[in-house]
């Protein structure tokens, strides 16, 4: 299937896919070769910024296959967002090799500071690029395979199954925490110096962080463009809405529900791999089950069942909170669950809803 | 034994050697050679002491029309949902066709096996396509890899039409199931049994809620599937059932009271008593 095939009929996402091109053009220019005294001139800063963004676009978009095309309220999917994060600061930990502040060449600095002699057993590999990517996806996407076996299996659905996911994020939470996990405890992973031998000081690795940040949401958004609109997607949307039906005519709807969880989980830890680099630190602060919470009202407000919707209310949303806890850092808390109570009540198919319903009453 | 001994047995008159003996099938294809495609036999099933089904005996024979029939608590719906596999029962067994026992079974695999089941509230997919509603519902490979890649195949198209024929909503194919009339969701949801070719339908309360034209329009679907397929319908309505009954069944307080013809049944004087109540 073609691309324009997967977009056929799929306006918003072809206008969402055409500002990203759009901007992988742009940005570059405007950032290497426009000198920082025009206007036209686009900040590092910003790069980092903007591609910070659309990793929380992939993480909304991820959400949005679960949440709105199969029904599940997932409220832990921080968790595998972090952890494809934590692999893939476990790889720039070990690029700092002998640089740290400790001169260590093979431990860590915290490592160095807890007294410990040995690199643990789970740190190793993780010197190796390929061996990190491959962790970035099989972490959180046997994470989700176990859960979602177990809860998936036994039929916990609706307040009960988002629970536990809460109850999933927070447990990592706690155990990050910890120095004896070996995660470096409430400090995280930071102090990151280069990426395949590039500086991640540079302007140009950021630029390229931050196109592969556009590649990774644009084949993000056509892979789940293709999951729904397959048989698979109608399925699951199918079993959203009717799940005994779906069980009666002969599917397996917990199977379905699994394979699903595991594939947002995977898209969820590629993105947590493509924002630890930009942002340059990852801590067990980004499995607060408050993270997550906050990460499905992204995906309300965009409109869920939409796709582009998620990747709509990741941007807009994240941009808000950039401008509010700059500008008037106290509100910000208030307007964020103000905007959630907002968009359930009058908005049920949020920003996609709300223009959906205008273009129907001009025309 | 003694050499002499064993080439004495071998050739001795009566010596029935092994490999002339017929291997018993064991396979799991479905067997109604004695007549009745499902077997209920001693079947209790209790909710926190409540007894919905006591030692329910009833066989559904290959190919026949059978309503069944009794009040409110009955069992009528916790016997569906024992022969599909929602509901465990305390004990007794169900048999699809001499060899298959459904208890061993899940829902998809005893949906695949070959009973479909309507329920009592009509339920469709509202937020997809009537057409897609009976593509989902196809008798195909339903894993979900292979679902995934699932491309319509040309004698799938037919089968679909087909089907779209039987139950009169040709028109309505590109329109979301939601959008649909009571009467018309629950010819979909007929269609959706239809199209996975079932050997048994089950089919709870197809008419509640139906007008007049609806239910005739009803019975003329389910008359014309009589006989390609084992029907057994749960109803109220007295009027749609001897319409379309030739066996029915009444059951009262989780057992058979009464079997036999619509006439014969009304007549019975227990029957009288606990349902039809004079």
């Amino acid at each position: 299937m073609g691309v324009s095939k997967l977009l056929q009929g799929d306006t918003g996402g072809q206008w969402v896919l055409g500002v990203l091109v759009v901007l992988a053009v742009v940005v570059p220019i405007c950032n290497l070769w426009i000198p920082e005294t025009s206007f036209f001139h686009v900040s590092t800063y910003t790069v980092t910024l903007l591609g910070k963004y659309l990793a929380f676009a992939l993480l909304a978009l991820a959400v949005d296959l679960v949440w709105g095309y199969c029904g599940i309220l997932t409220l832990g999917h921080c968790a595998f967002f972090a952890l494809g994060g934590y692999a893939m600061g476990m790889y720039l930990m070990r690029q700092i090799g002998d640089r740290g502040v400790y001169g260590n060449p093979l431990l860590p600095d915290f490592m160095v500071f807890l007294n410990w002699s040995e690199l643990p057993w789970y740190w190793h590999g993780f010197d190796q690029f390929w061996f990190a990517m491959i962790m970035v996806m099989l972490v959180p996407g046997l994470l989700a395979f176990v859960f979602g076996w177990l809860a998936f299996r036994s039929r916990v659905t609706g307040v009960y199954l988002s629970i536990i996911t809460q109850a999933m994020t927070y447990a990592l939470y706690l155990a990050f925490f910890r120095n004896e996990m070996g995660f470096g405890g409430n400090n995280g992973l930071t102090d990151f110096k280069e990426i395949l031998g590039f500086s991640l000081q540079s302007d140009l690795t950021r630029i390229v962080l931050f196109m592969l940040s556009i590649a990774a949401l644009i084949s993000g958004y056509l892979a789940c463009r293709y999951i729904v609109s397959s048989k698979l997607g109608r399925v699951i949307v199918a079993l959203r809405d009717a799940e005994n039906r779906t069980r009666f005519i002969g599917y397996r709807v917990e199977l379905f529900k699994l394979w699903v969880f595991v594939f947002s989980a995977i898209l969820a830890g590629i993105a947590g791999a493509l924002y630890v680099p930009q942002v340059g630190i990852i801590n067990p602060g980004e499995f607060a089950p408050l993270n997550s919470i906050e990460l499905v009202i992204w995906v309300a407000v965009g409109g869920r069942f939409t796709l582009y919707g998620a990747i709509l209310g990741a941007v807009l949303v994240n941009f808000g909170k950039t401008f509010f806890t700059a500008a008037l850092p106290e509100v910000w808390l208030f307007a964020l669950g103000g905007l959630f109570i907002l968009v359930t009540l009058f908005l049920p198919y949020g920003i996609v809803g709300l223009l959906r319903r205008k273009k129907a009453l001009s025309s | 034994m003694s050499f002499i001994e064993k080439t004495r047995a071998f050739a001795s008159r009566d010596k029935v050697y092994d490999f002339l003996i017929p291997e018993p099938v064991f396979d799991d294809s479905l067997d109604t050679r004695h007549g009745p495609i499902l077997y209920l036999e001693d079947i209790s099933v209790s909710f926190d002491g409540f007894k919905a089904l006591n030692n329910l005996n009833l066989y559904i024979n290959d190919g026949e029309m059978r309503c069944i029939i009794g009040a409110n608590g009955a069992g009528k719906t916790t016997m569906m949902d024992v022969i599909t596999g929602k509901t465990r029962p305390d004990s007794g067994s169900v048999f699809f066709g001499q060899r298959i026992d459904l208890l061993k079974m899940d829902e998809p695999a005893i949906a695949r096996a070959g009973i479909g089941r309507k329920f009592q509230k009509p339920t469709v997919f509202e937020t997809l396509s009537v057409y897609a509603n009976l593509e989902l519902a196809l008798s195909t490979d339903k894993r979900v890899w292979p679902t995934l890649f699932a491309q319509l195949s040309g004698s799938e198209k037919e089968a679909i039409d087909e089907v779209f024929l039987m139950i009169g909503l040709m028109e309505q194919r590109h329109r979301l199931a939601g959008e649909l009339s009571h009467g018309q969701k629950q010819w979909l949801e007929i269609g959706m049994l239809l199209i996975q070719q079932p050997k048994v339908l089950l089919i709870d309360e197809p008419v509640a809620g139906m007008t007049h034209q609806e239910i005739e329009r009803t019975t003329d679907l389910l008359l014309a599937l009589e006989g390609k397929h084992s029907i057994v319908v749960v109803e109220h309505d007295m009027e749609f059932v001897r319409s379309i009954a030739r066996t029915v069944t009444v059951l009262h307080e989780g057992s058979v009271l009464a079997e036999g013809t619509m006439a014969s049944v009304q007549n019975d004087a227990r029957v009288i008593e606990v349902y039809l109540g004079g």
